[in-house]
C-alpha cells in the first residue's frame, strides 16, 4: 500500500509526541511525591524517536540533500583496511563504540547536584538541536571531502591560520581531557585497596591478552576477551579478599598523590610501548565491557522502574553547590558536556566513520542516530545519580574544605542543606560498597558506581554483594578512562610534533625515537601537571578541572558548528544555515560566558583571578588562608589560579580568532554567485 | 534454521570486531581477490597486525575514542 501522501502516516508520530511530552510534563511539574524513572526514559526516547524521525530527516532531505547514489569515499578508495564500505548497523556499534567514553557518564552525575530536572531537559533539547546535528553535519562534511579530518577541512575551507589555531585547540583540550579523566581515576582509587588492586591487575592481565594474541593464537579477539573478562572478574574478587586482610590492604592502599606519579609514570611508559601489548587489549576489554555494562544498566532500570529520590530541583541552581561552584547558565550546559553536545565527536565524526560509510544515505542513522544513542547512555547516568539518597551523593561530592572530614561533621553538614542523612547511613554505605569511607570521592565515577552497584545489585540480588558491583562499576570507568589516558597521550604527542615541527622541522619526525620521547614527555608533563595540582587542590580539583574540560569541549563543538555554518554558505544553502547557527551561537555565548565568568567573577570560588588576588593580598600580609596550610601551599593556589586563568584565555583566544575567520569567509562567500566550497566532485556508484 | 543461526552468528561476530576496529578479514581478502589479484594478499596475522598499528599508532593525532 502506498501511503506516501497520507496524512495518517504521521498519526502514529503524533501519539508518541503526545506521550513524551506528558511524561516531560510529569517530570517537570510533579512535586512532593517521588518520580519513577521511566518517566524521564519515556520522555527521552519519545523525543529522541520524534527528531529522529522529523528533524533529522529535514537535515538529511533539505540541509544536506543526502544522495544515494553519490559513491562515498569507502566505495572510491575501497582498500579492505582504512577504507571499507560497511553494513550500516555494524558501521552504528563502531561508531557508537568510539564516541561513548567517561564523558556521557559522569557530566549528568556532576550536573544532579542542581536536582536531575535541568540536567534531563537540557540532555533532551540539547543532544536533538546541537549535538546529534553536529555529529551528523560533521560526518556529512567530511564524506564529501574524503573523509578529512575537521583540522585538515578547516585548514582548506577557511585557511591555513585558523587550521592550526584549531589544531592547537584540539591540543588543548586533548590536554585537560586527560588531565581531567585521570583525575576521576585518582579521586575513585585513593585509599581504596580493593579498586586500586583490580585497577593494577588489568595490566598484567592486558598484557597476557596482548602476548596471546601476538604469539600464542594470533588475532583471536573473541576467545582472548572472554579470557580476558573472566580474569577481571577474578580480580575483583580477589580484590574483595585483599581489601579485607590487614596485610595486603596496607600494601594496595595509596593517598591521591602517589596515585598521580603513578598515572604519570604509566602514561608515560604505556605511549611509548608497543600498541598491541598493553593499549589494544585494554580497549577491547573496555570495550566489551563498556557496551555490556550500559545494556545491563538499561535493562536494570526498565526491570526495576526505581524512583528518583533527588530532588527536581535543588537550592543549588543558585550557584552556591558545594559540586562544582557557578549558577545554572551558563555551567550546568558547561557541566553537562558529552551527553547533550560534545565537540570531540567531530573528531570520531570525522576520522574513521566516514572511512566506513558504504552509502551517504546512512549517515542519518549513524550521526544523528549514535549521538541520540549516546544521550541515553547520559540520561541511564543521571538516572543512576538520582536513585541513591540525596545525603550519600552530597557527602560523596562535596570537597572536605566545605563539608568537613569525618562522617558525623559531614553528615550534619549535609543535613543541614535538606539532604537528611546520619553518620551511621554514610558508614553504611561505605560497608556495603567495600570500603573504609565514602566521603570526598568527587569526580562522579564513584557515585555513578553506587549508583549502578544498586541497579545491578537489586536485579540480580542472589548473584553477589552490592561491593562486587561497586567496584566492577569503577573497574569499568577506570579501565576505559585508561585506556583514554594511553590512546590521547599518544594521538597528543602526534599533535604536538605537528604543532611543534612549525618552529623545529626536526620535531616533526614520528619515526625520530629522540623526538618521540621528547614529544611524548612534553604531552605526559602537560596533563601531569594539571592533574597534579588538581590532587593537591584543598577544594578538590574537580572543582576546577571539570569546567575547564566542559569550556574546552564545548567551544570545539563551537568550532566544528561554525565550519558547518561556513559550508553550509559556501554551498549556496544559506537559508538552511540556521541549523548549526543555532547551536554555535548558543555555544559560542556558553562558552564565552562560562570562560569570563571564570576569568573575572569577583567571587574567588568562582573567579580565577579573584581568587589569585585574594591569596597574594593574604600572602603579601603575612596570612596563611585556610584551606591552604603553609606559604608553599598559598604559592601553589596562587599559580594554579593563574594557570587555569591563562588556559580559559587562550580558550577564549582560539574560539574568537576562528569566530572572525568564519565570518571572513562566510561573508566572502556570500557575496560570490556561484557556491565555493570544497566538496569533492560528484561520481556514481559504480553499477548503480 | 541452522543456515541462518550460523549467519547471524556471523553478523554478530564482525559486529564484535568492528566495535573495537578490526575489520572483516574476508571481505579485504574478497576485495584483492576480485580488485587486485596481481598483489600478494595478507594471511589473517598479518592482516590482524596491520590493522592493530593502524588503529593504535595514533597518527595524524586522530584519537581513537572520545572521552
Amino acid at each position: 500500500m502506498d501511503n506516501k501522501n497520507n496524512p495518517l502516516r504521521h498519526l502514529p508520530w503524533v501519539v508518541l509526541a503526545l506521550v513524551g511530552a506528558s511524561a516531560l510534563g510529569v517530570i517537570a511539574l510533579r512535586r512532593g511525591e517521588a518520580v519513577n524513572a521511566l518517566w524521564i526514559v519515556v520522555a527521552a526516547v519519545a523525543t529522541y524517536l520524534v527528531a529522529y524521525r522529523y528533524y533529522s530527516l529535514f537535515i538529511a532531505t533539505k540541509v544536506m540533500q543526502l544522495d544515494p547514489r553519490r559513491a562515498t569515499p569507502a566505495v572510491l578508495n575501497n582498500d579492505g583496511l582504512d577504507f571499507v564500505p560497511t553494513n550500516k548497523h555494524v558501521l552504528f556499534g563502531h561508531h557508537f563504540a568510539a564516541i561513548a567514553g567517561a564523558g556521557p557518564l559522569v557530566g549528568p552525575v556532576l550536573a544532579a547536584q542542581m536536582g536531575y530536572l535541568p540536567g534531563t531537559l537540557w540532555l533532551i533539547a540539547g543532544v536533538v538541536l546541537a549535538g546529534a546535528v553536529q555529529d551528523f553535519m560533521v560526518l556529512f562534511v567530511s564524506t564529501r571531502r574524503n573523509a578529512r579530518s575537521l583540522g585538515d577541512m578547516v585548514r582548506e575551507e577557511m585557511g591555513s591560520v585558523p587550521g592550526t589555531i584549531a589544531l592547537f585547540g584540539c591540543f588543548l583540550i586533548m590536554i585537560i581531557i586527560l588531565a581531567v579523566l585521570a583525575l576521576i581515576v585518582v579521586k575513585a582509587l585513593a585509599h581504596s585497596p580493593w579498586g586500586m588492586f583490580t585497577v593494577m591487575a588489568t595490566i598484567p592481565i592486558a598484557v597476557f591478552m596482548g602476548v596471546y594474541m601476538r604469539y600464542i593464537r594470533p588475532g583471536r579477539i573473541g576467545e582472548i576477551s572472554v579470557i580476558g573478562i573472566a580474569l577481571l572478574l577474578g580480580s575483583i574478587w580477589l580484590g574483595g579478599a585483599i581489601s579485607t586482610d590487614p596485610y595486603w590492604s596496607e600494601v594496595f592502599s595509596f593517598d591521591g598523590v602517589q596515585i598521580t606519579w603513578m598515572l604519570i609514570g604509566y602514561g608515560f611508559v604505556a605511549a611509548v610501548l608497543p600498541v598491541w601489548l598493553i593499549l589494544a587489549p585494554r580497549d577491547y576489554l573496555s570495550t566489551f565491557l563498556k557496551i555490556g555494562t550500559i545494556a545491563a544498566l538499561a535493562l536494570g532500570i526498565l526491570i526495576l522502574s526505581p524512583d528518583l529520590k533527588m530532588p527536581a530541583l535543588t537550592q543549588f541552581t543558585d550557584g552556591t553547590g558545594p559540586v562544582w561552584k557557578g549558577a545554572l547558565f551558563p555551567f550546568l550546559f558547561i557541566t553537562i558536556a558529552c551527553g547533550a553536545v560534545s565537540g570531540f565527536h567531530a573528531l570520531i565524526s570525522s576520522g574513521t566513520t566516514p572511512k566506513l560509510l558504504a552509502n551517504e544515505s546512512h549517515a542519518r542513522y549513524i550521526g544523528y542516530g549514535g549521538m541520540l544513542m549516546e544521550s541515553m547512555v547520559a540520561i541511564m547516568a543521571m538516572v543512576a545519580a538520582s536513585v541513591i539518597e540525596p545525603g550519600v551523593y552530597f557527602a560523596m561530592n562535596s570537597p572536605a574544605a566545605i563539608v568537613g572530614a569525618d562522617v558525623a561533621s559531614v553528615a550534619a553538614k549535609v543535613s543541614s542543606w535538606g539532604f537528611v542523612i546520619t553518620p551511621e547511613a554514610l558508614e553504611g554505605v561505605a560497608r556495603d560498597i567495600g570500603e573504609t569511607t565514602v566521603l570526598a570521592r568527587a569526580g562522579g565515577a564513584p557515585t555513578l558506581a553506587v549508583g549502578i552497584a544498586q541497579i545491578l545489585h537489586q536485579l540480580m540480588p542472589g548473584m553477589s554483594s552490592m561491593a562486587f558491583w561497586y567496584h566492577f562499576a569503577i573497574l569499568f570507568e577506570a579501565l576505559f578512562i585508561l585506556t583514554a589516558v594511553d590512546a590521547g597521550t599518544r594521538a597528543g604527542r602526534f599533535m604536538l610534533q605537528d604543532l611543534l615541527g612549525n618552529f623545529v622541522p626536526a620535531l616533526r619526525r614520528t619515526d625520530s625515537w629522540a623526538a618521540n620521547v621528547i614529544a611524548t614527555a612534553g604531552c605526559v608533563a602537560l596533563w601531569g601537571y594539571l592533574l597534579y595540582q588538581g590532587v593537591i587542590d584543598p577544594l578538590g580539583g574537580i572543582n576546577t578541572l571539570w569546567p575547564l574540560f566542559g569550556i574546552s569541549n564545548q567551544m570545539l563543538a563551537a568550532i566544528a558548528l561554525m565550519l558547518c555554518t561556513v559550508v553550509l554558505i559556501k554551498m549556496k544553502r544559506q537559508q538552511y544555515a540556521w541549523v548549526t547557527l543555532m547551536p554555535a551561537v548558543w555555544l559560542l555565548i556558553c562558552t564565552t560566558v562560562a570562560s569570563l565568568i571564570k576569568l573575572f567573577d569577583a567571587d574567588p570560588a568562582v573567579g580565577f583571578l579573584a581568587l589569585a588576588h585574594k591569596y597574594e593580598a593574604a600572602l603579601a600580609a603575612g596570612q596563611v588562608l585556610a584551606p591552604a596550610k603553609d606559604l608553599g601551599q598559598m604559592q601553589n593556589v596562587i599559580m594554579n589560579a593563574y594557570t587555569n586563568a591563562g588556559l580559559s584565555a587562550l580558550f577564549l583566544l582560539v574560539v574568537f580568532s576562528i569566530l572572525f575567520y568564519s565570518l571572513k569567509v562566510a561573508f566572502a562567500a556570500s557575496a560570490k554567485a556561484e557556491r565555493s566550497d570544497r566538496e569533492t566532485p560528484f561520481q556514481a556508484i559504480p553499477g548503480a | 534454521m541452522f543456515n541462518d543461526l550460523s549467519r547471524m552468528g556471523k553478523y554478530l561476530g564482525k559486529a564484535a570486531r568492528m566495535l573495537v576496529g578490526m575489520p572483516d578479514y574476508d571481505t579485504y581478502v574478497e576485495h584483492m581477490r576480485s580488485k587486485h589479484p596481481d598483489q600478494p594478499v595478507m594471511s589473517y596475522e598479518e592482516f590482524f597486525r596491520e590493522r592493530q598499528d593502524a588503529r593504535y599508532g595514533g597518527g595524524k593525532g586522530r584519537p581513537i575514542r572520545c572521552c
